[in-house]
């Protein structure tokens, strides 16, 4: 089956206007007689939740934590990108939807990028009227960056904590509409099924985390906006509750999934110390603008760093890409950094580590500019390592950041399964194989705010909704289906436990899924995961009951689906016989180890149908019509 | 031991091994009395975080079967989200200055010692299991009036409305709170001045919060009061456990505010 993914007609910068022109109506007075579900309050459902309440349908809001304020999106760092050119140095909704095309290395829609690129520059404002304490010029404007390699400095910020002060804005336009009553709030609750009623995504099932009671909720439409999947992973930069259930349930009732082996790997994360290690931490990409990265010329070089002279220090990066140096995308930067290691010049005790050195900078500028530019990630770097990074360079290496890929959605973020919608990181829209730094805020924003309030209107008014209950057969099968699957993980009392499984998964995916793939190591991992997946549901140890507050439980629910999720990712890698952005195929390199993409046969989204468990999925493509932009090479040389 | 050489010992990959008696808070549920119940623990690894360290102890646990495992919350386990919250050795979020639990690290406590941990305690914040309480009383406070009032799209260029850096920078530090709650549950009191009082200096200060200015403060005050949260008498626990530090100028800040509302017969 072909894909469409309804782009309007037009020329691109015609096409989102025209579309919402076209998109019809619900009448004001009628939005109170319609019941949106939003799952998730990180950016991109908190906004949902939060302009949709105050166009006036009624809106019930789910989310993990104990409060909407605390989704994921509170620990984004470095800044959210915007095309306002406000510090007049060429910048335009053009270069942005250009960089952000490119940056995505050509596998991403045209029509989307532009839209959201057009939208970024009222988020800005939207952001900055609830009072996000945005960093400022002398003169009180607005203060940008140059952030993620962009050539131009389009990115705002809130020192170092951008997501919390943005999500914070968002979360406060939530709790305005939920004291005027046209929110509810739903927290500590897990979405454990999407219902499908005569084909339309009409309500979920949830697991009250607190009582473990079962739950259903009927609505005219559901948006999901759970965010990403990076956890499947075990070890990332995501928080610990970030989850693919969510997505995998809706997909496991027919919504297809893009892209799912699209993966941002971080190139600037503090290294894997342990075999305890829960999470690992991001270090903000911002330091790459100082910092210099390097590794010594020989191999196993036991020397401190600082025993080692300039001469026998080989700054990899600088070399290899003379122009943008330290500042080279992100998935560039992450492959460069493993293959230094792999050749056995990697630091620190296990070896995957590359320097990020300051001295330089502090000899430039002083130790006070720089503790000014960076002082709460040094301080940062410090309490996690015990290490002074003024004294001596910081340990990084690469990290499961982000999941490009995510449900299928069209030009209005909806996916193929009718009033089902996909906000945010959770679906595939608009990043391509490789997200530019900062984008992610913006999209999800975009999607939020400006977006999802016109396009489910259209949906709404165009598609009058039955009456239907709770007690619909729908909501029984779904119910029972969420209740069995709990019961039996319960029942297994196995030997090993949930994170054990866990991380034995995520270690297979970052060896034969991660930063570097290839056909046979794919094939086995496919065949690994199976076996892992085997063992799980018959080794497990779950303990607790299902009618309390039982977090070992939610963890095994999680880790049940990631287990489904990772053979997915790994058919996607296979299928894929090209390297673009984040997905590198070791097949299909240039001679100097450059990625190869192959246009021809590889111009179009991925988006996979759920066949069963242990089924092989069946492949649509979208094929991805460019229009407007070349496509060229990437080089960052 | 000197960093270098801390460093050294690590790269090498033979750091100490710690051990520690756990006692720790254990109540089913809201209904259950509870009560400290102690675990040995060891191999601990210094560089280990606090919450890893729990893992730890949990995958012991449910290994052996017999009792359950600990509930505890945390998310971003990077100090950022607010979820995470233990009572340690009697001081919330434990001996770091500044940092919440899940960046304490197990190096700061002495080999052999004993550690207690228990839940946030406040009658606002009622204990759901174990370690785990329910802060939605701070949701509530922020529902009364934490916002300006801005439908999406309605809002003018953002250069529109020029906003100097000191300001911009004080009103960043009082935004900087995370809603953790350990002000609350350091506060003999159970006072959550500290957090209410960061939430209206934040948007008091800033032009976009001038129109609902008294509104907001009367209403927070009044919604924190409803929840059961404690006066402030000035004990300044909460400062010291903060871990965004946020300072107790702006509970001053918030008493003038709210006394400039009344005169203004809000
Ligand atoms: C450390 C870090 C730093 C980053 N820095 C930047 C940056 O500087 N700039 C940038 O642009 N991007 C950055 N990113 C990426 C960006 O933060 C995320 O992509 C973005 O915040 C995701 O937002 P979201 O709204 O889609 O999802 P999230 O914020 O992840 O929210 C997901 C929501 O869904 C809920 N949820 C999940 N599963 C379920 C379920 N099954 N049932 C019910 N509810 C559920 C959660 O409770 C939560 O409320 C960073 C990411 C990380 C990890
Ligand atoms: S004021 Fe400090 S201690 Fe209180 S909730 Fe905010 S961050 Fe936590
Ligand atoms: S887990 Fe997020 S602040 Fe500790």
């Amino acid at each position: 089956m072909a894909l469409d993914g309804h782009i309007p007609s037009g020329p691109l910068a015609e096409k989102w206007e025209k579309h919402q022109f076209e998109l019809k109506l619900v009448n004001p007075a009628n939005k109170r007689k319609h019941n949106v579900i939003v799952v998730g309050t990180g950016l991109a459902g908190a906004s949902a939740a939060a302009t949709l309440a105050e166009l006036g349908y009624n809106v019930l809001s789910f989310c993990l934590q104990d409060s909407p304020r605390r989704a994921h999106s509170i620990a984004a760092q470095g800044g959210i990108n915007a095309a306002k050119n406000y510090q007049n140095d060429g910048d335009s909704i053009y270069r942005l939807f250009y960089d952000t095309i490119k940056g995505g290395d050509y596998r991403a829609r045209e029509a989307n990028v532009y839209r959201l690129a057009q939208i970024s520059s009222h988020i800005i404002d939207q952001c900055a009227a609830q009072g996000v304490p945005f960093a400022r010029e002398y003169g009180g404007t607005l203060a940008n960056r140059s952030f993620g390699g962009a050539q131009v400095s389009r990115t705002f910020y809130a020192r170092g904590q951008t997501g919390q002060q943005l999500l914070l804005g968002a979360y406060s336009a939530l709790m305005r509409q939920v004291e005027i009553g046209k929110v509810t709030l739903l927290p500590r609750r897990e979405m454990l099924e999407l219902v499908m009623v005569d084909d339309k995504a009409r309500g979920i099932v949830v697991r009250n985390l607190i009582s473990g009671e079962m739950e259903r909720y009927v609505a005219d439409a559901v948006i999901i906006a759970t965010g990403g999947y990076g956890n499947a992973f075990f070890l990332s930069t995501n928080a610990k509750a970030c989850n693919v259930t969510a997505t995998w349930r809706a997909h496991r009732k027919g919504a297809f999934f893009a892209n799912p082996s699209f993966t941002q790997i971080h190139p600037t994360c503090i290294p894997v110390s342990g075999n305890y290690q829960s999470k690992l931490t991001l270090m903000s990409e911002s330091l790459r603008n100082d910092g210099r990265v390097w590794v010594p010329k020989v191999q196993k070089d036991q020397r401190a760093p600082e025993q080692i002279p300039a001469d026998e220090r080989d700054y990899y990066l600088e070399r290899r890409y003379p122009s943008f140096g330290n500042l080279v995308p992100r998935d560039v930067a992450s492959r460069a950094a493993k293959a230094v290691c792999d050749e056995g010049r990697g630091v620190g005790s296990s070896g995957r580590a590359v320097y990020l050195d300051f001295a330089d900078a502090i000899k430039r500028d002083g130790e006070h500019v720089i503790s000014q530019k960076y002082g709460n990630l040094f301080d940062m770097y410090q309490e996690i390592t015990n290490e002074n990074p003024y004294q001596t360079p910081m340990r990084i290496y690469p990290a499961v950041h982000y999941t490009m890929g995510g449900l299928w959605v069209d030009y209005n973020l909806m996916s193929n399964l009718p009033g089902l919608f996909v906000l945010g990181e959770a679906n595939f829209s608009d990043h391509g194989a490789n997200r530019l730094g900062a984008s992610a805020l913006m999209q999800g924003l975009a999607d939020g705010y400006f977006v999802i309030p016109y396009t489910i209107g259209g949906y709404i008014a165009a598609n009058a909704a039955d009456d239907v209950g709770t007690d619909h057969p729908a909501f029984d099968q779904a119910e029972q289906a969420a209740t069995e699957r709990i019961d039996k993980l319960l029942a297994i009392k196995g030997k090993r436990t949930v994170d054990d499984f866990h991380r034995e998964l995520g270690l297979l995916l970052w060896d034969h899924c991660g930063m570097a793939r290839n056909a046979e190591g794919l094939s086995s991992a496919k065949q690994k995961v199976r076996e892992i997946r085997e063992e799980f549901w018959q080794n497990v140890t779950v303990a607790g009951t299902a009618g309390e507050f039982n977090q070992v439980l939610e963890r095994a629910g999680r880790v049940a689906d990631f287990m489904e999720f990772a053979e997915l990712m790994i058919d996607d890698a296979y299928e894929r016989n090209e390297s673009c952005g984040g997905h590198f195929r070791e097949e299909y390199q240039t001679e100097e180890g450059e990625a190869r993409r192959n246009d021809d046969d590889f111009t179009y989204v991925s988006a996979w149908e759920f066949q069963g468990v242990g089924t092989d999925p069946t492949l649509h493509k979208e094929e991805l019509v460019f229009e407007n932009v070349h496509l060229t090479q990437r080089s960052y040389k | 031991m000197t960093e270098e050489q801390s460093r050294r010992k690590r790269d090498a990959g033979q750091s100490d091994c710690l051990s520690f008696t756990i006692s720790i808070w254990r109540q089913q549920g809201l209904n259950d009395k509870g009560q400290m119940v102690s675990y040995p623990l060891k191999r601990v690894r210094p560089e280990m975080s606090f919450l890893e360290m729990l893992d730890v102890l949990n995958g012991e646990l449910e290994r052996k079967g017999e009792e359950l495992p600990i509930s505890f919350d945390s998310d971003c386990r990077e100090g950022i989200c607010g979820m995470c919250g233990l009572v340690i050795n009697g001081v919330a979020h434990g001996p770091g200055h500044g940092t919440t639990t899940c960046q304490l690290y197990m190096r700061s406590f002495a080999d052999g010692s004993t550690i207690t941990i228990e839940p946030w305690r406040a009658a606002a914040f009622p204990v759901i299991k174990d370690l785990v309480v329910d802060r939605s009383a701070f949701d509530r406070i922020i529902q009364a009036g934490g916002y300006a009032s801005i439908n999406s799209g309605s809002a003018p260029d953002a250069n529109s409305m020029l906003i100097s850096q000191e300001l911009a920078s004080e009103a960043f530090d009082a935004a900087a709170c995370i809603g953790c709650g350990a002000c609350v549950a350091s506060c003999k009191n159970a006072s959550a001045m500290l957090f209410v009082s960061a939430k209206v200096k934040h948007l008091n200060i800033l032009p976009q919060g001038q129109p609902e200015r008294h509104k907001r403060t009367v209403a927070m005050v009044e919604a924190m009061q409803q929840e059961g949260f404690g006066n402030c008498t000035n004990e300044y626990e909460c400062e010291a456990v903060c871990p965004k530090e946020i300072a107790v100028e702006h509970i001053s800040f918030l008493n003038r505010e709210y006394l400039k509302a009344k005169v203004a017969g809000k």
